[in-house]
Order: C-alpha cells, then structure tokens, then sequence
C-alpha cells in the first residue's frame, strides 16, 4: 500500500509528460471500445433485420437451390412435403416460390427475381398482407431501393415477363400495391414480391416452392429427402465473417494507437530510471529488496493505466451513452453494402467489450512498464548512490 | 361432254390445291426456304439504341438447325468475338479477355451484342414447323404484297413464343412479317423483312428488323450482305477449339 501511494505521488509529480500519456492511452480506450461498439451494433442489427425480414428460425431448401448460382433457381422447386405442410397451417413456417422474370420500367430491360409469398404469413415481417387479390392486375409489393431504382411508386403499373416451368414466355400487368421500408436488402434489391398462390399458377407449379423458412419458436426440426435445413447461423455467416473482417482491419488502428501509448510509456519509464539512479540506491541502501523497486517503478507505469482509465471515463462515457442513445446517422451510400445496415447505427458497448478493452490495455501497459525496470535488477546500490549505472 | 370432263377436272385440281394450301404446308414450304443444309453469310447488324447506333458485321456458317459458327468482323471492339451454338448449348469466345464462357439459364435471356435480339432467340430452333401447328387464318396484303396470315400456336410445352402470327408471301414463301406472344396474349417481338433477293432459285430475306416491342428504340436491324447455299463447312468449324483459332 505505501508502494501504491508512493507510486500515485511520483505519477502525479511528473507532471505534463504524465498527462500526455494518460491522454494517449485514454483515446485508445474511448477509441477502441466505440468503434468495436459500432461494429457489434451493426452486427446484432444486420442479424436482427436478417432474421425478421429473411432468415426466421431458419430455412429448408430444395436440393437444387442454390442462393449463389442464379442458374440453380429454374430447377430449384418441389413440392412443399407434408412433414412442413403441418407447420405452415399453423403459420409457423412460409413457403417462397423463387423464379426469374424481366420487367421493363420505362421500356428497358431488368432482370429480376419473382417471389411468392403467402398472404397471411407472419413468420416473416415483410408485409405480405398488402398482396390481396386484384383482378386487374397482378398485385406486387417492392423494397424501397427497388422502387427507386426502377422508378416506381404505388399504383403505378409494369410490364413483368417470365418463362412457366416449360420454358414458355408469359407475360402480365404487375401493379405495385405497397413499397416496404425494410432494412435487410437481401429481400428488396431486383425482386417483386407477389402472392404466392398466383406465382405458382403462372409457373404452373402448384403447390411448390423453393424454400421453406421456419419460425423462431419451432424447435424440433430434421432434414428431409428433397429438402436441407440451414440453420440461421449457417444464413447469416456472410454478414458475421464480414463484421469480423471488419473487426480485425480495425484492430490495426488500435495496434497502432496502444504503439504509440505504449512507446511513451516506455520511454518515460527509461528516463525515469535514469533520471532517479540516486533515488533507487537510496531505497536500496535504506534495505528495500531491488523486487520492491522494481515493484514500485511498475506502479508508476500502470498507473498511467489507471489515470486513463478515469480520464477516459469523464469524455468517453457520455459520448459512448450519447451515440448508444441518439445513434449514428449514415450515408446513403452504406445501403449499397448488400446488407442490412440501418439510416441511423446505434453502436452496442457490451460488458465484455468495456471489461476486455480495459484487461487488454492495462496487461499491455503493465507489460511495458515492467520492461524497462528490468535494468534495476543490474544496479548495485553503491553505484547507483553515486549516479552510476552499472 | 368434253367440256364437263375438263371443268370437273379442272374443279378437282383446285379442290387438290386447296388442300395443299393448309396452315402446316404453306409453313412446311417457308422453312424449306429458309433452311438450307449449309450456309455461309456474311450480314451486318445495325442495333440502335439510347446512346447512337453501333454497327456489326459477322461471317457465320450454319449446318442444318443444330450448328452455327459467327465470328465478328467489325467494329474493332467487337472483333473477334465469336459465338458457338450445338444443338441447345451455346458459347462465346471474348478476345479480350480470352475466354470462352458458356451461355446458360438466365444469361440466355440477355440481349445479343445489346440488340433486341437475346441469346434464346439465336439458339431458337429455325424450322418453325417442327414447334408450330400452324393455321391459316386469311390472306391480307402486306408491304404490297398479298400474304397468307398464318396463326401459329406451340404443339411442345418447352417453345418460348407460345403464339405467333405470320404473314407469308404468297409467291416467295418468305414471312414478310412476324409477331410473337406471350402465353396470355401480350405482344413481345416483331420481326419484319424489309427486302428480299433472289439467290439459286430461293427468295430470302436482305434486309430486315428485329424489335423487342417492350423496349425503347426502332429495333435491330440485320442486312444480309452474302450468302452462299449448300457449301462444304469443315467439321472443325463447329468445335469449341475453333473459338480461340
């Protein structure tokens, strides 16, 4: 204890120089814990939106569907197994009836991906309610990117050309009923949502569909002969492999700043054991074990720890509160991503994240401020009293 | 009674002639124009779109229904490539980047060379009677000319136009003019021959128009600079190693 109140007085006493590496090394906490709040928000956001609009508990899939190989998606359709046909009377699961059709907005040619969806499901949040029957024309709800790449807006009409399961070209009047505000690009981007029932009659695939996505509360769950259950983890590891990448070119940032904190450190702990040979031959000479000393210079450095720990502490809690409140409004330009990132990003500081930063940055700076004291073990008492260093 | 001879004879020919003239013969007679055994063309393709006019030229060799081979002559950035089509596959050779890529699914549908013209309407089967069962419908005059209206409907379930309506020449046998539907009667192309030549005896088409009636634009126009019938086409022309020759 007197060590540590020894150690509190000689920090405190160095005065500016002690300063500037506690404002250095609290930037490296605020910073580091901020951004890795950023990127765990944008994970359990793109997550959340991934199983609300596309994901659910999780999907079954023809054999032959393929989400990478758009050529897979013709030959992608079976009929939906009775094993599932239970669950989905119940609304516990959805089928979707995925094929390829051309609309022409404006008189030129888009490809794009036709999507059966039931009325009445609730598995999914997309509002697949706004698809009601229409005899005039085929009703079809769009994302809000879709509307605005292809120019359109509710009520308005568009020409959509498909080919049936024969191959034989189709084509009808398509009347955008709804344009949903959905997060998760992965259901808006090039595809026309329409009631599923009407898919299958104009595909002449009835009662079939491409996949199956399930509910959250369904639990006992079993591949089946034509079809192959992927769990949500195994959907959604695009968006985790690319937090995670993300989260590992961001530590070089980090790796970069803890350097420069650390190299201060370093440095004043050198100078200060050079600058108080005398100091440690005195303590030694008064009958303190070199390991005290040592002891005491490596207070000294973590210290600094401690003291950016709390200046950290007076700016970066607010600030970490205010952006977790408020949000972080992005540009437009994030939704090109292809996946779900939302207008405003509310950054998620997890006990973990604050408790690890905190261990990571203070082991490092413990680390690097025992290093130097290693010297001390070298100097004997007599020459240190006459400022030698030996 | 000589002359009831003759007139019931005569009464028979035609009777015998208009039997002939049915919506199946009168197709049977325009794909036997149009398809030849071999062929070698030279034709260029005059595609207009949003951003001005683009012209191709291309030498193509055509075996029967099942092969063609074209290369592209011209312009300089279209040169070189060149296409494969066997039977219901088909590939292209791109010189700048030296690949060949084969043409499948969805890709199918993209427009050739940015015409009105798409892949599937390339590798479409050419002898219209082999998919069609055809009936005449009338005979109406077009481009000057009187033409049999022939009211096409698909007799396979994998034909992409499940109807088309031609209007065929009466002494060339050529369709001078051709709409092709959607199932539900949406109409989706037009095709128009502008100008015919005679050649060994067969009328065929010079000049014509392609057009992708949901798309901006007059359409895509083909001329037909030379052909030459029943040549001999080395085997080696329909492999896929002549795409990098």
């Amino acid at each position: 204890m007197p060590a540590l109140r020894l150690a509190y007085r000689n920090v405190v006493g160095k005065g500016l120089r002690t300063w500037l590496n506690v404002a250095v090394l609290s930037l490296a906490y605020v910073l580091i814990i901020w951004h890795q709040g950023i990127f765990i928000g944008m994970l359990r956001h793109g997550s959340q939106a991934m199983i609300d609009y596309e994901v659910g508990g999780g999907q079954y899939w023809h054999r032959n569907y393929d989400p990478l190989d758009i050529l897979s998606y013709d030959d992608a359709h079976g009929r939906i197994p009775a094993e599932l046909s239970e669950l989905i009377s119940k609304g516990k699961a959805t089928p979707i009836l995925i094929r390829q059709a051309a609309i022409y907005p404006e008189a030129r040619l888009h490809s794009v991906l036709l999507k059966g969806i039931d009325l009445s499901q609730t598995v999914l949040k997309i509002p697949s309610h706004h698809l009601k029957n229409d005899k005039e024309a085929l009703p079809v709800l769009i994302g809000k990117r879709m509307a605005k790449r292809i120019a359109m807006k509710i009520d308005d009409y568009i020409t959509i050309r498909w080919r049936d399961a024969k191959g034989t070209f189709d084509a009808l009047e398509g009347k955008i009923v709804a344009i949903m505000d959905t997060p998760a690009t992965a259901v808006d981007k090039g595809q026309l949502w329409v009631p599923l029932e009407a898919l299958q009659k104009m595909v002449q695939l009835e009662n079939e569909a491409t996949l199956i996505v399930v509910g959250r509360d369904v639990v006992s769950i079993q591949d089946l002969p034509e079809w192959k259950f992927k769990e949500p983890d195994f959907l959604m590891r695009d968006i985790i492999e690319m937090v995670r990448g993300k989260r590992v070119g961001a530590a070089i940032l980090y790796a970069v700043l803890l350097f420069l904190a650390m190299l201060a450190i370093f440095d004043t702990q050198v100078l200060a054991i050079f600058n108080r040979r005398k100091e440690i031959g005195t303590l030694m000479a008064l009958g303190m074990s070199r390991g005290s000393v040592i002891l005491l210079f490596t207070l000294e450095g973590a210290m600094n720890g401690i003291l950016a720990m709390a200046v950290g502490a007076i700016y970066g809690i607010p600030l970490l509160v205010f952006t977790a409140q408020r949000g972080i409004t992005l540009p437009e330009v994030t939704e090109e991503f292809g996946f779900a990132i939302p207008p405003k990003l509310f950054p998620f500081y997890s006990v973990g994240l604050i408790v690890g930063t905190v261990f990571i940055v203070s082991l490092t700076v413990t680390i690097v401020s025992f290093l130097p004291t290693r010297r001390i073990l070298k100097m004997k008492p007599t020459d240190a009293l006459r400022g030698k260093m030996s | 009674m000589k002359r009831i001879i003759i007139f019931v004879l005569l009464i028979s020919a035609g009777s015998l002639h208009a039997e002939e003239l049915t919506g199946k013969a009168i197709l049977e007679r325009v794909d036997g124009n149009m398809v030849a055994r071999n062929r070698r063309v030279t034709s260029t393709m005059i595609i207009e779109g949003r951003r001005g006019t683009r012209t191709l030229q291309a030498r193509s060799w055509v075996q029967g229904v099942e092969k063609a081979f074209t290369e592209y002559l011209s312009p300089p950035r279209e040169k070189g490539t060149k296409m494969l089509k066997l039977q219901d596959q088909l590939w292209i050779y791109s010189p700048a980047t030296d690949r060949t890529i084969k043409i499948a699914g969805h890709m199918l549908r993209r427009s050739l060379m940015g015409s009105d013209v798409s892949y599937e309407d390339y590798m479409e089967d050419p002898k219209l009677s082999n998919i069609y069962d055809a009936k005449l419908v009338g005979v109406e005059r077009v481009q000057g000319r009187d033409c049999y209206l022939l009211d096409l409907t698909a007799k396979k379930e994998n034909v992409a136009y499940y109807r088309r309506k031609i209007w065929i020449d009466k002494d060339r046998y050529l369709p001078l003019q051709e709409n092709r539907f959607a199932k539900r009667g949406n109409l989706l192309k037009t095709f128009v021959i502008n100008e015919v030549f005679k050649i060994e005896d067969r009328w065929y088409p010079k000049k014509m128009t392609f057009k992708d009636v949901m798309l901006k634009g007059s359409g895509t126009k083909f001329i037909i600079d030379s052909v030459e019938f029943d040549v001999e086409i080395p085997k080696y022309v329909f492999s896929k190693a002549s795409l990098r020759r």
